[in-house]
């Protein structure tokens, strides 16, 4: 075991400080050390996104990523989308739509379809695949994952209009 | 999936980086997005005793273009290739390839440097580099050198860049005329069973250059001279295109793997390029 590292990180607006090992995942710091467990360890290995959060802006496996790596990063995971009382809209849209069965990809899929979104309001259908092509499903099937998040941009732009 | 313990450098220097290699010979390796290195650490088939991530490191994150002479920053993301509007405008293979390179996430994080140092047949930008006969800069204790991409690669996963050389950046003229990179894979965020970067010059109504590499088709990328002498005056007819693929065909080594048999490979490796010629020609 190597000398632990004093890490800083900034999770959904809170400054988080813990020591941790270099070689830790930051998917295992999230869930272990800071107890923050919506992104999920589904594959471990790069391809499924379950464990996706945005990085100082980027989307990204939190699999595949030291924590010594983010020491000083801004990160975002589903916990900071909404809460139970006020959904953020892409979960309600997922809701709506049945975007999700189990649910154990779902908030790597949220996650990412919010980066989508960001950097694309108006996504094509075609977009939205392509967008979210480092998330698998293994139970509800894309179609409604897809329906979904073209749903909630539509409502998003709505809203953005409406208040314009 | 643990990888071993390591020792975690965040040098915010390059002579810092070059010294702590020097230091440590082959106990020390760079590392840009870790998405090649981390996935082989975990798996415990690179041990990394001295990991130096280059993220702090100044002057390796721009993409420079002036005139058609373009250089990537060895820390440029595959993100940012598929985003930059004046780059797409002047060389838009560039998009064109980092589009069919693994996933969104993946490539928010994967780079330039990290795709044409890590010497794996798989990757996608070596043989890019070698159709576009771009050069590889390097920094070392002995100060910098440049290698041209298609004498770089020695053999899966050696390259003529020494232990203590880091990678600062790729230079190229922007391609005239007609482009395409085509790659078959299963699945989105697969390696390539078969790619071709291709690029033609048109005269008239006759190629008058053009080149060709090949990707995951033997041990290191394979620029074919032949497959390229063989569209050389032609209008790219159907005969042309078939002698073109023969020569190639003459150039790769495949191995058989999960992606196929050996002769699956060559099969494949000649739709892609027929494709990849036509897609090119027809742009030109
Ligand atoms: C799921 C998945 C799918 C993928 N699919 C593809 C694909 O289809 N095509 C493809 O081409 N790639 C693919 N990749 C690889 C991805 O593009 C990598 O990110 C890239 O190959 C390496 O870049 P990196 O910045 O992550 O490098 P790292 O992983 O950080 O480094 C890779 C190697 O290069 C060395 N290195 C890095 N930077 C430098 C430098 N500046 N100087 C000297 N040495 C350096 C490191 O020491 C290491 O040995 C995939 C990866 C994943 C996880
Ligand atoms: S757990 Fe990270 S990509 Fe599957
Ligand atoms: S909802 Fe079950 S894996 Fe996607």
């Amino acid at each position: 075991m190597t000398q632990k590292m004093h890490i800083k990180l900034t999770v959904n607006g809170e400054d988080k400080e813990f020591l941790a090992e270099p070689r830790e995942l930051l998917i295992y710091a999230l869930r272990e050390n800071l107890n923050i467990t919506g992104p999920h360890v589904g594959c471990e290995t790069s391809h499924c996104g379950a464990c996706t959060v945005t990085l100082n802006g980027k989307s990204v496996k939190s699999c595949t990523m030291f924590v010594a790596q983010a020491n000083g990063a801004e990160i975002t995971t589903i916990e900071g989308l909404g809460t139970p009382d006020s959904l953020h809209v892409l979960q309600e849209a997922f809701k709506e739509h049945h975007g999700l069965q189990c649910g154990f990809c779902t908030p790597g899929m949220i996650t990412r379809a919010s980066k989508l979104l960001e950097e694309n309001p108006t996504p094509t259908e075609e977009e939205v695949r392509f967008g979210m092509a480092g998330n698998i499903c293994r139970c509800t099937g894309y179609q409604n994952i897809v329906k979904s998040i073209l749903a909630a941009a539509n409502e998003l732009n709505a809203s953005k209009e409406a208040a314009q | 999936m643990i990888p071993a313990a390591f020792e975690y450098h965040r040098p915010t220097n390059m002579d810092d980086v070059i010294a702590i290699l020097t230091k440590h010979g082959d106990d020390a390796r760079v590392m840009a997005g870790g998405h090649s290195l981390i996935p082989m650490m975990k798996l415990r088939m690179a041990e990394v005793p001295h990991l130096i991530d280059l993220q702090d490191i100044g002057g390796l994150q721009d993409i420079t273009i002036d005139g058609r002479r373009v250089t990537l920053g060895a820390m440029v993301t595959q993100h940012e290739l598929v985003n930059h509007q004046a780059l797409a405008n002047v060389a838009p293979i560039l998009r064109e390839t980092a589009l069919q390179i693994a996933d969104p996430q993946v490539r928010y994080m994967g780079t330039v440097g990290g795709n044409v140092a890590n010497g794996d047949p798989g990757n996608d930008m070596p043989g890019l580099m070698q159709c576009l006969d771009a050069q590889i800069n390097l920094v070392g204790p002995d100060g910098a050198r440049s290698v041209a991409a298609r004498d770089y690669y020695e053999a899966a996963y050696m390259t003529t860049r020494e232990d203590d050389e880091v990678l600062v950046s790729v230079s190229f003229d922007a391609p005239k005329g007609g482009y395409a990179y085509e790659k078959q894979k299963r699945k989105i965020g697969d390696y390539a069973t078969a790619a071709a970067a291709v690029t033609i010059t048109k005269d008239g109504g006759t190629v008058a250059s053009a080149s060709i590499a090949m990707t995951n088709l033997s041990d290191v990328p394979v620029w074919s001279e032949t497959a390229c002498d063989a569209l050389i005056g032609t209008d790219c007819n159907a005969d042309a295109l078939k002698a073109s693929v023969e020569a190639m065909l003459g150039d790769i080594d495949p191995t058989e793997d999960n992606r196929g048999p050996v002769a699956f490979k060559r099969h494949v490796a000649g739709v892609i390029l027929k494709r990849a010629i036509t897609r090119a020609w027809d742009r030109a």
